[in-house]
């Protein structure tokens, strides 16, 4: 009996581990085994995680992917941070529509998003056009092709992520502790900053580092605004292992478990503090 | 407190026009005729429209988006809602194994997964590289934690040991009792989480751009390949693509009220 039921679960689990095993499993080794292999394919060092990390050119793409990362994250943290507050005061039924609208748009990314933005905000966009009339010229000051340009379209499909991950946290606020400290004298500050969040902090961060995690892994956007020009480590790996040029699969290797670590990191902090605040709220 | 409403309101309001905006604009341009030098187009048309569906490279990049997804899919309803299941029931040890495997796709990002697919299925004894195959077992693997979410979540709502156990003791085999009584009870969180994945696949373009890149057009290469050739019929794409986001989302809620709304009616009726 108990030899039968294991010989059924294994035919029943085969399908699945085979698949996981050889399309995520096994390429994610082969990958990390490839990271520690000089060009050749065959001496074991340590050179490309040294060229990673020392070349001017690719620790800039990381630190560009770092900094675009945290900026985003930040901003659209901030925005969905006051939209969500504001969305639960209104009507239920604003509420959910609010939520299904963000919903629909965190699907908005990628090629079609950075199509959308170059309408708006490309060298003949209508906000171009329109300050170009008003007598300003935009290009001055902004380009949609360059950071500034990126930090936004960045910023654009975190907000609707950030406000249905965040959305939800509100409720754990209720209006009674409002109404509790207002009577016990506090101001409206001072509730926010004492109790509102402090309650929200593990959400926020959570949050947070799921924004982080986003960010640093996009790259339909930005090659799609930019092409290969622009330096962040995900068009860095894209061009190493598909590019123009020759491709160098060990280094693009390296670079992608680097990419792969901080995701883990984010995630693992994450983790990390969550424990920590509940601790510290029990 | 009262009298700051109309704060809330104007932020949810400024919210909802920055979130549209980008959308409405597409939207115009792809009716656009004449959009060059004034805010507003002057004059409006559906030729693209009409151009885009009678453009058979358009057509045959769907059929592809569409051949891709609905294997992976398939795949993925078989795979993992037996899976699934039997860890659920037989093998609960398991169960933190798997809740953990079905974690990594999310922290692995589809330029990383691209890397390491390449790798393996270029050369050796396996070549898939330039193949659907490789493709499809990239998207397989993608839509893991959304699979794994809605049937696991099912399966708990449905409290599918005693489903099994009443079934069992009544003289169902086990696999009657799975094909008979299990799947249609979570058939609904199958197709909700079917369905979150297919939005996902149909707007996927790294995998695919690095792992069968010129030799098999999806709708995602096909529009980037557009961008730059002719704006308005790039526009009626995006447009098009998300009209079938909006339909999935709706049918999506259709689907989960109608859940929720038995398992109210369940409760009520207890």
């Amino acid at each position: 009996m108990n030899r039968k039921v294991t010989l059924f679960a294994i035919i029943a689990l085969l399908p699945f581990a085979l698949l996981v095993v050889g399309f995520l499993m096994l390429p994610l080794f082969a990958m990390i085994h490839d990271s520690f292999l000089a060009a050749d394919g065959r001496t074991y060092t340590l050179e490309q995680y040294i060229a990673a990390l020392t070349s001017p050119y690719y620790s800039k793409g990381i630190v560009n992917s770092l900094k675009i990362s945290l900026y985003s994250s930040f901003i659209g943290m901030v925005i969905a941070f006051v939209v969500s507050y504001s969305i639960t005061r209104m009507s239920k039924k604003i509420q959910n529509f609010m939520i299904t609208f963000s919903n629909l748009t965190s699907n908005f990314s990628g090629v079609p998003l950075a199509f959308a933005f170059i309408i708006l905000l490309g060298n003949s966009g209508l906000f171009t056009l329109l300050f170009k009339e008003w007598g300003w010229s935009m290009t001055d000051a902004f380009s949609l092709y360059s950071w500034s340009g990126l930090v936004l379209v960045y910023v654009y499909f975190q907000v609707p992520l950030a406000i249905l991950l965040l959305y939800p946290a509100y409720s754990g606020i209720h209006k009674q502790w409002r109404e509790s400290a207002a009577l016990l004298g506090a101001s409206n500050l001072q509730f926010w900053t004492r109790i509102g969040i402090p309650v929200l902090l593990p959400s926020i961060v959570g949050t947070f580092s799921i924004l982080f995690a986003n960010a640093m892994g996009a790259y339909a956007t930005a090659y799609a605004l930019v092409g290969s020009n622009y330096n962040l480590l995900t068009i860095r790996i894209g061009s190493l292992i598909a590019g123009d040029v020759a491709t160098q699969p060990q280094l693009g290797s390296a670079l992608a478990v680097i990419l792969g670590l901080m995701m883990v990191a984010a995630m693992w902090i994450n983790e990390r503090l969550m424990q920590r605040f509940r601790r510290d709220l029990r | 407190m009262k009298n700051k409403k109309w704060l809330s309101l104007l932020i949810v309001s400024a919210t909802l026009i920055y979130l549209v905006l980008p959308l409405a604009a597409t939207f115009m341009y792809s009716i656009a005729k004449e959009w060059s030098h004034t805010v507003l187009p002057i004059s409006y048309t559906l030729d693209w429209y009409k151009e885009l569906f009678t453009d058979l490279r358009f057509l045959s990049a769907v059929g592809r988006t569409l051949t891709v997804s609905v294997i992976a899919l398939v795949a993925s309803v078989v795979t993992m809602s037996v899976t699934v299941f039997v860890v659920y029931m037989y093998l609960p040890k398991l169960e933190r194994y798997l809740q953990a495997i079905t974690m990594i796709p999310f922290a692995v990002p589809g330029v990383v997964a691209a890397v390491g697919l390449i790798k393996v299925y270029s050369s050796g004894p396996i070549v898939l590289s330039g193949t659907i195959w490789i493709l499809v077992g990239a998207y397989y693997v993608l839509i893991i934690p959304y699979m794994y979410q809605g049937i696991r979540n099912s399966l708990r709502t449905i409290d599918a040991r005693r489903l099994m156990e009443a079934a069992e003791i009544l003289g169902a085999s086990k696999m009657k009792a799975f094909s008979r009584i299990i799947v249609p009870n979570i058939m609904n969180g199958i197709i909700i989480s079917a369905l979150l994945s297919f939005s996902i696949l149909i707007g996927e373009f790294v995998m695919a751009n690095f792992l069968v890149g010129g030799s098999y057009e999806t709708i995602q290469m096909y529009l980037m390949r557009r961008l730059n050739e002719n704006g308005h019929l790039s526009s009626a794409i995006v447009i098009a693509y998300f009209v079938i986001v909006l339909m999935i989302s709706w049918l999506m809620l259709k689907l989960g009220t109608r859940f929720n709304q038995k398992e109210v009616n369940k409760e009520n009726a207890a």
